[in-house]
């Protein structure tokens, strides 16, 4: 079996038993700290496939600051659950179908490492496409990687000597950043973000709105 | 937990590198993985874990509630005003072609930067706004009522 791939079975199996532990756990601390492997594991997963924009948000956010939010919260309420109540169906049920339409959705997406996949075909990626794709080597998609290669290289080889090497690779940014993640997340879609960062400052107003001055004295030390 | 050695030298020396770690994050953004939202939950993130360490009231003394307030605005403001600014130079909003028009691709850098330095300084304010509304009045060194912490085991 392939090293890498062997890595993110364990990994996986990991994080199942940080999730059933999370759930299972009667201590609330117990329960915000595995929340807190389950992301770290998370990212470690994400890391192995190459996904690493989304690592880094699982690692700052996931096991980050909301560990240290939900166990600001905890101070509040106590770390001990109240008796369980036995399962409520409707509710299993409705994670059940919601879950099933969920993996049914993933049905139309590219298989893992298909070189033929949107996000694999810009002349971008040609450094970074064969990673995943050579975890499993001899599949269908690794034969069509290695022909799709094999179609480029001969294409560039009539650009002139100078096709394969670094400076040319770069000409291809025409001076934009280099970085695909960001590019799309504040460029291609820096209307969507920004109005996710003015979600962000309405939760913060939400915030002071509803809880400022509370428990002690109104309005102290805030500008609202 | 201000009397424990442990969490007094973790909490002080974790902070030096939390913040480098995150302004390192947040000036790279556009060329390595991370970027404004991670860069600004990290920088939060550190002086939270020193507000859980030494109370919420010396965390406001170091980032007192009206900055916080101040900056999460700002942060959006920056956001907007970086589309309002291409949007007067007779562009689209948010077209980063407005700040280096004779280059645009070397122009888009730089708008980029400006806009994620927008989401950075609006998620540390408002991560930071959270913990103290939610803590207010519950940690080391301010007034805790004993009754309300056993609400839910007791119901």
């Amino acid at each position: 079996m392939n090293g890498i791939l062997l890595i993110d079975l364990i990994l996986l199996a990991l994080v199942l038993v940080a999730a059933v532990a999370t759930v299972e756990s009667r201590n609330l601390f117990a329960a915000a700290i595995l929340s807190s492997i389950y992301s770290l594991l998370m990212a470690c997963f994400w890391t192995s496939m190459d996904a690493v924009d989304v690592a880094y948000t699982e690692a700052a956010v996931g096991a980050g600051i909301s560990t240290i939010l939900l166990i600001g919260t905890l101070v509040l309420t106590g770390s001990r659950e109240t008796v369980r109540k036995a399962v409520h169906w409707p509710a299993l049920l409705l994670c059940l179908a919601v879950g099933s339409v969920l993996i049914f959705g993933t049905l139309d997406m590219p298989a893992f490492g298909d070189p033929n996949a949107p996000a694999q075909q810009h002349a971008l990626y040609e450094g970074f496409t064969g990673q995943n794709i050579l975890k499993a080597p001899g599949s269908k998609a690794a034969e069509d990687y290695e022909a799709y290669l094999a179609t480029e290289d001969a294409a560039h080889s009539h650009d002139g000597e100078h096709a394969h090497d670094e400076h040319a690779r770069h000409d291809y940014f025409h001076g934009h950043v280099p970085n695909q993640v960001t590019s799309v997340i504040v460029t291609y879609r820096a209307f969507d973000t920004m109005f996710e960062t003015c979600v962000i400052f309405c939760a913060g107003i939400g915030m002071i709105v509803l809880l400022r001055g509370r428990r002690g004295n109104p309005m102290k030390g805030g500008l609202l | 937990m201000k009397d424990n050695v442990l969490m007094r030298v973790a909490a002080r020396w974790n902070m030096p590198f939390l913040i480098i770690f995150a302004l390192y994050t947040q000036t790279h953004g556009e060329l390595g993985p991370g970027g404004g939202f991670q860069a600004g939950v990290m920088i939060a993130a550190a002086f939270i874990v020193y507000g859980m360490v030494f109370g919420a009231d010396d965390m406001q003394r170091i980032v007192p509630r009206w900055i916080t307030d101040l900056l999460a605005a700002l942060g959006v403001l920056i956001y907007a005003g970086t589309g309002v600014y291409c949007l007067v130079q007779g562009y689209t909003f948010l077209d980063y072609t407005a700040i280096n028009p004779a280059n645009p691709g070397a122009g888009e850098p730089w708008g980029m930067v400006s806009v994620e330095w927008g989401v950075g300084i609006t998620v540390a304010a408002v991560m930071m706004t959270i913990f103290n509304e939610i803590t207010e009045g519950t940690l080391p060194g301010q007034e805790h009522d004993k009754s309300d912490t056993e609400i839910v085991g007791k119901a």
